[in-house]
């Protein structure tokens, strides 16, 4: 009996054998088939924490700061880990109602429940510290530091642009940013965002079942370091662009002024503009909103993007195309009876003494000489027809600069609008229109279209005698003496440096006795050109582009005051400030300023 | 003093090895399960390591004094120590103080004893006693009924403590009882009423008891057409199709709602990951996560920040799976399995009744013990608190386990000598 049942051990050994052998089996499923658990276990325990790297910082030529960062928190949720929390004080400590709180959750969770969210943005300095302590009680949150921005003064806002929330679209095609992260939407913050921006690090940390920090993952081994974006060097001078907007204040319009040496933009004023700082942080939408619904436009970049016909400052460029193609020489003289006139086409003109030579016309700005010159360029015998007369001229025209696109680090510039011949046969058919249909173009009306900046650019151009730097807004990325390599290269119009000359001298004497002899100051000589825009929905837009010194010159600039008559009247003491302020770093004649500062066109029509 | 060298020649130096592995493996991974930098000292009393150290060498010392008694003792005073379990067992339902949802504990001033871990041994050495009794035959009715009480009072005892766990370790003697007589049937028709049991859970209980039917419908077509089998094949339907009827209704009807969601979670009716899936869980991703070789010692995550709940004592498996991986996993099974084959031989060789008897409880009692743990951490089991023992932290635990072995190590050393 016995020695039957000791038989019985073999199955009771075989039954701890299996059990043995399925455990085995076992664990060899679920720990070396199945990686599922391995994964499961990284996301339990491993936080992939974004660093930040703060943004890059733009000074202004002389290395003054403009815009730097300021230190906020954003309170961030992944709604995975969120258990158990005091939803009542949390809503308190963030100041929000409990319908908010389900509210916002509710769309997180649609976004996605184990990425981080962010669930309050820029949350106050007090909620932060008593969050700081607090936190560990709200599993599934933590706070992210961020940085805004901050301008130490309220200047130059179009061009410095702004820094929002990244859209979901952008967040799609670019995976660099993530939902929530900031992205320079325009002005410099855009076209420079790739400097701007540096490189988020990632920090992997290790937290325990109730969300707190254990340390960092293998030491480190895997966690990269957040880069700061490059600081950039604006060509702005903030002084002057400080001056200009204070001169421009109750005017509309804008103020651009160039150093013709290298292309860099000294100021870029474009008025009514608003306070930076209005568009950073949480009330960044809000301010927005009212910006944008502001009949004045300040959101509106002025100097890039509104066009206006240029007026008599075009009469320089009908000048020096003559000369280069042999119409006209400095003792070219035509005669003025208040206007010029061809059968029933008549366009006006000032009274002055005459018949004025080349100097004397660009000086007192004589329309009737403009038309003769314009009509002898298209008259031109080299050319078949007018029509080909045109097309040359319209070359000459393009290589200022006129008619495109500056390819420039300042996004949204525009082109202005310089007709083709295929417009005009479009418009009047083809071999139907002749120097007297576009007769307007001779003195800067009709179709043509510029902007401020391609007018400054006029100015830089006359300034160097014959050539340009495109326009440009930094002058140096990461290092002031790392100039940007792109815009050294100089754009030659196809016009002979002696006619500059020429022409240069007629503009010297614009301010000597000229059109702008009122505003004439004996310490800088400057060489200048009125305008006076004609606006068909109200008063004129008064023009005035110069440079200065005369020789070597150091400023270029052009104003446009919209709505405020002839050239000489708003545009020209306004130019002549900025030089002098740029120049001489203080100005004269107060009572000039006094008067531009003050004067309010806001309300003309 | 010549009989104390025989003592110590004669023991079985493979059992002691193979107790004082696991209990290293044991202290080592409880090290590791609670280890932060701040407490860094091996012997800081304040954490689990560091008791838990104090109770193994406390352990050591019991087990030495019970290799110096003389191994009559055990069998004269068996009844005493099932006497005194029982009376326990009373006690801490009188005075008990309740942890976790068990009241299983007696407050003896900084030691919280656990009168159920102590009571497994008072009961093998009843039933040990019992059995070797002369004249008392397995296959007698009353010594059935005897036996059946000697393990069933203590057990209804713990189950009033709500420590199911505890009181299903008794299903252990099963095995020994089987050993010393009772019919194979117990254990296939055992074998046979989890998996119906299992399967009335997961299958609709219509479609089962169809499927019962079809079966015996073939079977009546294969069989001698007797009258007798024939009833007894419908006899045998109806039991069988009552039987699942009446586990589903049970399951609806009498079990807690938390039992019913440990038992659905194991047959996979139920994923909540966050409520009662949420150990088995966690306790996957910990052993899956570990791999072969495992994340190395201290190196585990999901233990040491707390994701494996209970990761020192009752999911300590965790700690084993995730920082030595399937190699340290399969040691250890290869050490328990080894241990429990090692008992039943050495039971075997016994030429008394009762050491024999004994042996094998003890083999069964670490195998229940072993086959609940480890199969609850890998989710091969639903979730009962029970110790892996001599692995878990506790010092009622240890302490019960290492007595229960050394009894059995104390008797076999003297196996040669006449009883």
């Amino acid at each position: 009996m016995q020695k039957a049942l000791s038989k019985r051990k073999y199955v009771i050994v075989l039954i701890f054998y299996i059990t043995g052998i399925l455990f085995v089996m076992r664990l060899f499923y679920i720990q070396i088939i199945d990686r599922s658990y391995l994964l499961s276990a990284n996301s339990n325990v491993l936080r992939h924490i974004t660093q930040y790297p703060a943004r890059g910082l733009i000074y202004d030529r002389k290395g003054k700061l403009m815009v730097y960062n300021e230190a906020t928190y954003d309170l961030m949720v992944i709604p995975r880990q969120v258990k158990n929390i005091d939803t009542l004080e949390l809503c308190r400590l963030v100041g929000i109602d409990l319908p908010t709180f389900r509210d916002r959750m509710k769309k997180i969770r649609e976004y996605s429940v184990y990425r981080p969210s962010v669930f309050e943005k820029q949350i106050s300095k007090e909620a932060y510290g008593f969050l700081e302590e607090k936190l560990y009680k709200y599993q599934g949150f933590y706070v992210q530091p961020r940085t805004l921005r901050k301008y130490g003064k309220p200047i130059a806002a179009h061009t410095m642009g702004y820094v929002g929330e990244v859209s979901p679209d952008i967040c799609e095609s670019d995976p660099y940013y993530k939902s929530g992260d900031y992205i320079g939407i325009s002005g410099i913050e855009k076209s420079y965002e790739e400097n701007l921006r540096g490189h988020k690090g990632a920090k992997i940390i290790m937290v325990d079942v109730f969300n707190r920090e254990k340390g960092s993952f293998q030491d480190g081994k895997y966690d990269t370091i957040a880069e700061m974006g490059k600081n950039l060097y604006a060509s702005l001078d903030m002084e002057i662009q400080e001056y200009g907007e204070l001169l421009m204040t109750n005017k509309k319009g804008s103020i651009v002024a160039i150093e013709p040496s290298s292309g860099e933009i000294l100021a870029l004023v474009s008025s009514p503009t608003y306070d930076p700082n209005l568009l950073v942080g949480r009330v960044r939408s809000f301010n927005y909103n009212i910006l944008a619904q502001d009949s004045l436009k300040p959101l509106f970049n002025r100097a890039l993007q509104a066009t206006y016909p240029p007026g008599s400052t075009f009469k320089l460029v009908h000048a020096l195309v003559g000369l280069q193609e042999g119409v006209l020489n400095l003792q070219t003289r035509y005669g003025c009876s208040m206007g010029y006139s061809f059968g029933s086409v008549h366009v006006g003109c000032h009274a002055h003494g005459g018949p004025l030579d080349l100097i004397g016309s660009i000086a007192i700005s004589c329309n009737a000489y403009y038309c003769n010159v314009f009509r002898t360029i298209l008259d031109n015998s080299e050319f078949p027809n007018q029509a080909e007369g045109y097309r040359t001229w319209r070359n000459y025209v393009t290589s200022f600069g006129f008619g495109s696109r500056f390819d420039t680090d300042i996004p949204n510039v525009l082109s202005g609008f310089i007709p083709r011949n295929e417009y005009f046969d479009k418009y009047y058919g083809k071999n139907r229109w002749k120097f007297l249909t576009i007769i307007s173009l001779a003195i800067g009306q009709g179709e043509i279209l510029t902007t401020p900046l391609q007018l400054a650019n006029l100015a830089a151009t006359m300034a160097n005698r014959g050539y340009y730097y495109t326009p440009h807004i930094i002058k140096a990325v990461g290092d002031l003496n790392h100039q940007q390599e792109k815009y050294r290269e100089k754009h030659t119009v196809p016009i002979s440096r002696q006619y500059f000359e020429m022409v240069v001298e007629g503009m010297y004497q614009v301010v000597e006795y000229g059109t702008a002899h009122y505003y004439k100051m004996d310490s800088i000589p400057i060489c200048g050109k009125t305008g006076t825009a004609q606006n068909p929905h109200g008063k004129d837009h008064s023009i005035f582009i110069a440079f200065a010194p005369k020789d070597n010159p150091k400023i270029a600039i052009s104003v446009i005051v919209e709505n405020a008559g002839f050239g000489a009247t708003w545009a020209a003491p306004i130019a002549f400030l900025m030089i002098e302020k740029y120049l001489k770093g203080s100005i004269a004649k107060k009572e000039v300023e006094e008067r531009m500062i003050n004067g309010n066109l806001m309300n003309v029509k | 003093m010549r009989e104390e060298r025989n003592i110590f020649r004669n023991i079985d130096w493979i059992l002691v090895f193979l107790y004082l592995a696991l209990v290293v493996i044991g202290w080592i991974n409880i090290y590791a399960a609670v280890y932060n930098e701040q407490h860094g000292s091996i012997l800081d009393f304040s954490q689990r390591y560091g008791k838990q150290m104090v109770w193994i060498i406390t352990s050591i010392v019991i087990a030495l004094i019970l290799l110096m008694m003389d191994p009559k003792v055990f069998t004269a005073f068996s009844y005493f120590f099932y006497g005194i379990s029982v009376l326990s067992l009373l006690v801490v339902l009188l005075i008990g103080k309740e942890v976790s949802g068990s009241k299983s504990w007696i407050d003896l001033g900084g030691f919280d004893l656990q009168p159920s871990e102590f009571a497994k041994i008072g009961v093998n050495l009843a039933v040990a006693r019992y059995l070797s009794t002369l004249n008392i035959r397995m296959e007698d009715f009353r010594t059935k009924v005897n036996t059946f009480m000697l393990i069933g009072i203590p057990a209804i005892l713990i189950l009033f403590q709500d420590d199911t766990g505890s009181a299903l370790v008794f299903s252990a003697f099963i095995f020994v009882l089987y050993r010393e007589g009772l019919s194979g049937n117990v254990l296939i028709i055992g074998a046979l009423v989890i998996v119906l049991f299992v399967v009335a859970l997961m299958i609709n209980k219509w479609i089962i008891i169809s499927l019962l039917g079809v079966v015996a419908v073939v079977w009546f077509f294969l069989i001698k057409k007797n009258r007798r089998d024939v009833i007894s094949l419908l006899g045998l339907f109806v039991l069988v199709a009552g039987f699942v009827y009446s586990v589903d209704f049970a399951f609806h009807n009498v079990l807690e709602d938390h039992q019913k969601q440990r038992i659905n979670v194991l047959i996979g009716k139920e994923t909540d990951l966050k409520g009662a899936g949420y150990n088995v869980n966690q306790s996957k991703i910990a052993i899956g996560s570990g791999r072969f070789f495992g994340k190395g010692f201290l190196e585990g995550t999901q233990t040491k920040y707390n994701f494996v709940p209970e990761q020192s004592t009752d999911f300590i498996f965790c700690t084993v799976g995730e920082e030595h991986g399937f190699v340290g996993s399969v040691i250890v099974i290869g050490l328990f399995v080894g241990l429990f084959v090692r008992l039943v031989n050495a039971a075997e060789r016994q030429r008394s009744g009762f050491a024999r008897i004994y042996g094998y409880g003890v083999a069964s009692i670490l195998f229940i013990h072993f086959l609940i743990n480890i199969g609850m951490t890998i989710g091969l089991a639903p979730v009962i608190g029970i110790p892996l023992p001599f692995i878990s932290y506790g010092g009622s635990s240890v302490f019960a386990f290492t007595i229960l072995l050394f009894i059995f190590i104390r008797m076999d050393a003297n196996r040669l000598q006449l009883v």
